[in-house]
This record gives C-alpha cells, structure tokens and sequence, in this order.
C-alpha cells in the first residue's frame, strides 16, 4: 500500500510562446533620464536586428502562472526523500539563501576596489581555512565552478608539478567504479586513462595496482569511500605505493558526506581532492546547479594553483596575481562566490562538533536502509557500507525487471528514486544514499516502498514495467528523443 | 536504529576504518551558531562593501536592474531543492523550462540548436574550441585580443595540454576592432577556428561581414563570444557565426562578486552532436503526450567516459532559470527596450570624452583620461566607483579606462563622475 502519497490535479500549460499575444508585456522601466539615442544612427543600419522572432509576448501574472505551475512538475528535496546515490541530497537550509542574497554581497562587482571588497574576501578565507581543517590539506583553491571542473584543476596541479620536476608522466589510472568524470577529466589533462579493476570488496585491487603503477603514472584518481559506498581500507597501503614511485593520488570528493569530522583526506595519503559544495555542503542542486568544486592540496601543490590567490598582508586582504609556477585560470573572476557563502553558513551553523554529528547521522541511516532491505534484494558487497549501500536487481532480473523499473514504480510511493545503473562494476546497480537529512519515520516508509515493490515484482512484475502511473506523463521515450532530436521549439507550419 | 543495525554504539559503523586514517580529534571549528549570528555576520561583511556607490564597471559583469518576479521563481522548492532532471517523469517542470530557455537562445543568436547552459561565458570559450577541432580534425585556435583576457587566460589553461596552440590576433588601433590583416596572416589551413567577441572588451560591436568570409575561406569556424547579454536584443544576430558562446549574468543574475554565472553554448543544427553539455529534447511518453527528457548522452562523460566531448557534468540550471524567467518578462520588445536605454546612457556618458576607438559601441567604451587610477582614486573620495584602468591588460593602453552604463546608471551619477573628471560640458 502506497503510505506517503495519493494523486492530486496538476494543472496544463502551454510553453512560453505557445501563449504569447502580441503587445503583452511583464516589465516596467524607468523614464530615461537621457537624451534616447536612435540605434541606427550610432551602430549602423545594418547592424540593427529587426523583432526577436518568435520571442514570448506574456504578461507578469501569466509568467508567475507559467512557472508555477511548471514547478508543480517536479519532484524536490523539500518535498521528500531524495535518495540519489554519490549526489547527496540533503536539506538546503533556507538562511543560506537568505544570506546569499545579502545585498553588499550579492551587488559586489569582481573588479570593485580591494578596500571595498575585503567583506568578501573575509568569506573566502574563511571558507578556505574551514576546508583545509575539514580535509587535512595545506590549501584551498575556490576557483572551480563544479566537481568536474575541480578534477580538472587538480589533475592540472598534478601535471604542473610533474613538470616542474622534469617529465610530467604519461598515464592516470582510475578504479573501474569510478565516476566518468575522471576518465574524461584526465584525457582532457592529456593523459592516458587506464582502468584498474576492484576486488570482491569492491576496493582498490593493492595487487594489480602495484603492477599498474609505474615511472610513467602520474596519479591515481581514487574516491573514498568509493562508489558502491565502502570505505577503501588500504587507502594508507595505496598512497604509498604511488607515493614511492613519485606518483601522486587525487580524490574525488563526491562522497566526503561520508567523512566530515570522521577522517581527513590529508591525514590518510591523499596529495589533491575537490569537494562538491553542493553535495557535502548542503547548497542546493538547483535542478542541476551552480554547484562549486572546492580544491583542497598538500603544499607540494600549491604553488601551482589557480590564479588570483588571496594573500593577506598587512592587516588586508587582496589577489595575488604574481604567482609564476600557476597553472592559470579555471575560470573568470574568482569562483562561484553565492554558492561559497552558503556552504559557509552551513559550516557555521552546524560548528565542528555538529558537522561530525551529521555524518554519523548519515552513515546510520545509510546501515539502517541496509539492514531493511537486504532480505530483499541482492547486496554484491559484503563490506560495510558508510554513507550510501549498493544493491543490485540480480534477483528481480528473474523477474524481468530491472532497477530503472524498480526506480520507476518507487515514484509512485512517493519518492524520487536512488540512483539507477551506477556504478558500473554492479550489475544492474541500485545506489541509495538518504543523507543526514531523513528522519526514521521517513526512512521507515522507503524501506516499506521498497518491500512492497519487492513483493509486487514477485506477484505482478508486468504491472512494476510500465510504473510510474501516478505523475503527468508515463514513461517517456528517450529513444525517440536521441533519434531525432527536437531541441527547440518551433512554430507549427499550420498555425503561420 | 542502532538495535535494528545490531550494534551498541554509533561508532561500531566506523569501526572498520583504519586507525590510521581517522581523525581522533575534534575538528577544530567553532561550535554551531545561531540563524541570528549566521545573518549578522555575512550582513557585517556585505556592509563593509560598495552599498551605495555608483559604479561604472562593467567588463564582463553588468549591473541591470532585476525584476521581482525572478527572484521569487528561483526560490521555489520544486526548482531550488531538485537534482539534474535524469527522472523524466517527475522532473518535467525543469525539463520545459530548459527546453524554452535552449529555444529563446537559439531566438536570440540566431542558431539552431543549444545546450541546457555552461558554468560561466569563460569556461565556455574554450568548449567552443575543442568543438572546433573534433568538427575541423584541426588543432590550432586563433583567438581575438579584444576577447575578455580573463576568458583568453582560460583558454590557454584548458587547451595547454590538448595539442591545442592558441594565437592571438590584435586589434586595429583606429577603430577598436578585429585587426583583419593581422588574421589573413595567420590564418592557414590548420586553423580550426577563429574566437572573436562582439561587443568586444572595448565595448567595440565587432563586423562580422567580411571576417566570416575570410574564415570560412580557410574552413575554419568563426567562434562568437558575448558577454554583455542584453547586446543581443539590439545587435544582429551573428547568422555569420559556427559557434556562440556568452555569458548570460546580463539576464538578472546578481553580480555576486563574480558568480554564479551561467554560460550559453549554440551552434549549427549539423554540429548537434558534438556540443558539450546537457540538452533537452522534446518526445512523447507511452500515451503520445507532448514531454521532455534528456538527451544525446551518449555524448557525456557518464556514458563515454574518456572518449566524451568533455568532461561537463553539470550545466547551471537554476541561473538558466533566472534567465529564463527574466527574458519571458521582457519579452520581444522588452529587451529592445532595454538595449536602447543602455545604448543611451553609455553614448551621453561618452559623448563627453575624447573617444579612444571610432568603432560604434554599446553600452561601455574605452576613454582615454591620462591617469585612470588617479582618476578613480579620486572619484573613489566621492563615493563613486570609476572605470577599470586598461593598462593591466592593454599595456598600450594604460592612459585609458574602460567605463559603462546601464539602466541602472543614473544621469546625476554620470554628471558627478563627469565633474570630477573635469569632463562636463
């Protein structure tokens, strides 16, 4: 029986310029205070474009409509569990939108005098100093707009560093449960990727390491815990291993929600990570982003880091652009500032002591979902789990229904679904992750969902293929979607 | 719970962690403050910034005014509080919304097809790049000094270890604009794309007539950056262009001492499958409905891993949002409006300076005044924030200073900023 939820009226819209009519508007501006100066004449004739074809034409009660009732479409965190594996959907706290939008803050422009600015950078160091405790590195770099691009950066200090020393090596290797990501992030870094398979743990192989790792390995892209949410228990026994032949070890901190206050990166062998703001710390997804990819490095690392550095001399602070040994820039200006305000105040709010609070708090109610649910269905690894528990559909398979259709019908109890087909090394893989956030009772109605899909694949699997029933559209067909791909929206030839 | 898991105390379920990895200590942050602490520090240091002043900077980030409405859209739970919409069929609100905004941006450039959004208009550059050179099979860049240097630094930063050299072309010193000899030297068969932005970093609206012909002459692609957004609803579309790339902060995102950002990659409809990012595309679910998904994965790293067309996994959902939202307000004469004031208070304003370039402007121009730091410290006395002086990054250039105005700018703001700069008439 479906507990959490029942089906309530979701209103139709049109898109934006389907329900245009001409001369409607939502905008008002202010009287020109000038004299108007005709396009024309000071750009050009012909550098002046006629209407903006097809443009919306809407009025400001239509738009708050329009969006509204899109928004009524979609599932969200504040409207319950969020379960996605390795993204870590928790509570967004809403003082931190508030303070984001704090109005020397949020009106501050990038290049406004440095006397003017020290508010801010006042924020970035002490988000930086926050970091470095939390990760047990030396430094912090603010810069990356995203994990990904985080990755970047620190394969970028890995080489550089390399460099320096003479030979910036020829190959990354990755675990084969690692996200894309770092594959992609060490081609585009010009290095060879090779893939380093994982034991029945579902660890880092130490054995087929030591024969991967050579004079030509410049790092290993390793996240702990990793992706089928076990903690690497040879991480020290790893970092040697690159470590003794002058490679070095990056980390994907996708899953650091494991680790806050429990264990530091740095203390365990790591040279480089990035850390997901929007994950650990807690800012919100936004439906997929801004996020921010903090980089947190050794040392040995931080001359190389990405330019501007904020220095503080002489009682100011300000950015230090002389900074030979740099790899550049990773992007414009000096990161997702908004976004670094806000894992500020969550930082702040919760303290040190309430940060390892959470994590606790997360890993248990990862172990409990664990416990609830492996009687029914197949769990591939053994070792104890942390923040997130990895089953796979082995057995609903026999059924002929796969975790993509588990994840389907689970939308109709209520809940978004968990992450679905990843990692890769679990065949079929169902990624759960609650995250600090849930309470048991929420937890407890999952775990009956989940049963009750169980069951329902036992008596009725036909009837699980063809969830979900309960939202707007039923299954939609991405295949048709890829096939012939309609990426805007056109007029319809009858309706011109 | 515990008793269900079937230990005694919470730390069991860290037990397996090596001694040696853990951290046996506090971690040394303060203990958890209040909401009221929370909100009273971060407004202490926003008071210690610019509140107040009137600005004159724009270089890539603009000041325009931003509509209500926006705002409140963006704080819904439904789009604030939800994931990168993989869910199709509970994540259709986001998909349509990104579906018009990808559709408003193809209106507003002129091209066919793009993406769902990039982190910023810089990262964006040299996406473009390595677009060029998987379509072309070609590796060299050629890049326009007039585009953003920040931009130009990220670049070099991205194609460093791609095989990927990057060249930089100058600027004609009378008018600001692409120095189009300086391309017809460099340009050869290798080239896999020229970078041009338009307006430029001078404010200078960039031909694009015969660039283009000389570009794709040689086959390779023109490569079009903006970062003044609200140009758009006033500038030809760039039809002569092979890629546009632009930062969209212009369309109500708040200066934010540089970001978030969002950044905007369109193309020709034949290049679809070698954009990076996300897209959304149209399809039907099981009953024949009109719905959205995403689409064309097999591009991303998720599927491709190494072999992907980058390593992107995110785009920036909630500023494409903001955007969106924004551009439905305005709407199709709105943002024609809008250019119009700004091209108005940019021209009054520099109506009264000796104009460094002859090319038409938008809404910034370079002015040359002597000692432009001198200049801004003084207007600085006066509470104003002045232009930013070029020499930094234009050494030829360091008399002069970059100023702009928008609809925000205020007549007596520019009278008293003419005043101090011994420029009123």
């Amino acid at each position: 029986m479906v507990k959490k939820v029942r089906s309530h009226i979701s209103q139709n819209e049109q898109l934006l310029f389907e329900m245009s009519s001409p001369g409607k508007k939502g905008y008002q501006l202010p009287d020109l205070d000038v004299p108007v100066v005709d396009p024309a004449a000071a750009l050009g004739g012909q550098a002046v474009r006629k209407e903006i074809e097809g443009f919306p034409e809407v009025s400001e009660v239509e738009v708050i409509r329009h969006f509204t009732r899109l928004s009524t479409w979609n599932y969200a965190i504040d409207l319950g569990m969020y379960p996605l594996g390795s993204c870590t959907m928790k509570y967004n706290p809403r003082v931190n939108e508030q303070v984001a939008r704090t109005e020397g803050l949020a009106w501050a422009h990038p290049y406004q005098p440095e006397s003017l600015a020290q508010g801010m950078m006042e924020v970035i160091a002490a988000l930086e100093g926050a970091l470095a405790e939390i990760t047990g590195m030396d430094a912090v770099t603010l810069q990356p707009a995203a994990g990904a691009h985080g990755e970047m950066t620190g394969i970028l200090l890995i080489r550089a560093a390399l460099e320096k020393q003479g030979n910036p090596r020829k190959k990354v290797l990755c675990p084969d449960s690692a996200h894309g990501t770092n594959p992609a992030t060490a081609q585009m870094v010009g290095y060879d990727v090779v893939n380093i398979k994982s034991n029945d743990l579902g660890m880092v192989d130490v054995a087929e390491l030591v024969k991967a790792v050579d004079g030509d390995t410049a790092a290993l892209m390793v996240t702990n815990p990793n992706t089928v949410g076990v903690f690497e228990e040879h991480i020290v026994q790893v970092a040697e291993v690159l470590h003794s032949k002058g490679a070095m070890i990056y980390m994907d901190g996708a899953n650091m929600n494991a680790l806050v206050g429990v264990a530091r990166p740095g203390d365990f062998g790591v040279d480089v990570m990035h850390l997901n703001l929007h994950k650990t710390f807690s800012t919100p997804h936004g439906g997929g982003g801004p996020g921010a990819g903090a980089v947190a490095m050794k040392a040995h690392l931080e001359p190389f880091a990405p330019t501007p550095r904020l220095k503080f001399e002489n009682g100011l602070y300000g950015w230090d652009y002389n900074r030979p040994d740099t790899i550049g820039r990773v992007r414009a200006f000096y990161g997702n500032f908004g976004v670094l305000v806000r894992a500020l105040a969550y930082i702040m709010a919760h303290g040190g002591p309430g940060l390892r609070n959470a994590t606790m708090d997360a890993i248990l109610n990862a172990n409990y979902i664990r416990k609830g649910l492996e009687a029914f269905f197949d769990l591939p690894y053994q070792s104890p789990c942390m923040h997130e528990v990895v089953f796979s559909d082995d057995r609903q398979t026999k059924k002929g229904v796969k975790t993509g259709d588990i994840a389907k019908r689970l939308i109709d109890y209520g809940f978004h679904p968990y992450t679905v087909s990843f990692p890769l090394i679990v065949h079929g893989a169902l990624m759960i992750e609650p995250t600090e956030t849930e309470s048991k009772a929420e937890i407890d109605l999952f775990i009956d969902a989940m049963q009750s899909i169980a069951r329902e694949i036992d008596e009725d699997p036909q009837m699980v293929l063809k969830a979900p029933y309960t939202t707007r559209t039923s299954r939609v067909d991405e295949t048709t979607a890829a096939r012939k791909p309609i990426v805007r929206w056109k007029p319809s030839p009858a309706a011109s | 719970m515990l008793g269900a898991i079937g230990v005694s105390h919470i730390d069991e379920l860290i037990a397996h962690i090596p001694a040696e990895a853990r951290l046996n200590r506090p971690l040394d942050i303060p203990a958890g403050k209040s909401e009221f602490d929370i909100v009273d520090y971060f407004r202490e240091r926003g008071d210690r910034g610019a509140n107040g002043y009137p600005t004159f900077l724009g270089a890539g980030v603009y000041r325009h005014f931003r509509p209500v409405v926006a705002d409140v859209i963006v704080q819904r739970s439904e789009f604030l509080t939800s994931y990168t919409p993989y869910q199709a069929e509970i994540a259709q609100g986001t998909l349509t919304q990104i579906f018009e905004f990808q559709t408003m941006v193809c209106q507003l450039t002129g091209m066919e097809v793009a993406n769902a959004s990039m982190y910023d208009g810089s990262t964006a550059v040299p996406e473009a790049a390595m677009m060029a050179v998987r379509i072309t099979g070609r590796n060299k860049t050629l890049v326009a000094r007039t585009v953003h240097p920040e931009y130009r630094e990220v670049l070099d930063t991205y194609t460093k270890h791609q095989g990927m050299p990057v060249a930089e072309l100058g600027y004609d010193a009378e008018t600001g604009r692409l120095d189009m000899a300086d391309l017809a030297a460099k340009i050869d068969s290798d080239t896999a794309c020229v970078i041009i932005q338009s307006p430029n970093f001078f404010g200078t609206v960039e031909e694009l007539d015969a660039l283009a012909e000389l570009v794709h002459s040689k086959g390779a692609l023109l490569v079009y950056v903006f970062t003044e957004a609200v140009s758009l609803g006033l500038l030809q579309p760039p039809l002569q262009a092979d890629i546009v790339v632009g930062e969209l902060q212009s369309f109500c995102i708040s200066p934010a001492y540089g970001g978030p950002f969002a950044g905007i990659i369109a193309t020709k409809e034949k290049f679809i499958r070698q954009i990076p990012g996300r897209l959304v595309g149209e399809t039907k679910d099981t009953e024949g409905r009109r719905a959205f998904c995403l689409t064309l994965s097999t591009r991303e790293q998720h599927i491709r891993r190494e072999k992907a067309t980058s390593n992107i996994c995110t785009n920036q959902a909630l500023i494409a949002l903001m955007g969106t939202v924004y551009l439905s307000l305005f709407g199709k004469e709105g943002l024609r409006e809008l250019a119009v004031q700004n091209l108005s208070k940019a021209h009054y304003l520099g109506s009264h300076f000796e104009p460094r370039f002859s090319g038409a402007y938008f809404n910034e121009f370079v002015a040359r005044v002597g000692d432009p730091e001198a200049l801004n410290a003084k207007l600085l006395d006066e509470k104003i924030i002045g232009g930013l002086p070029l020499g930094k990054y234009y050494p030829e250039l360091a008399d002069s200073m970059l100023l702009c105005a928008t609809e925000m700018t205020k007549k007596p703001e520019m009278d008293k900023l003419l005043a101090v700069a011994g420029r009123s008439k």
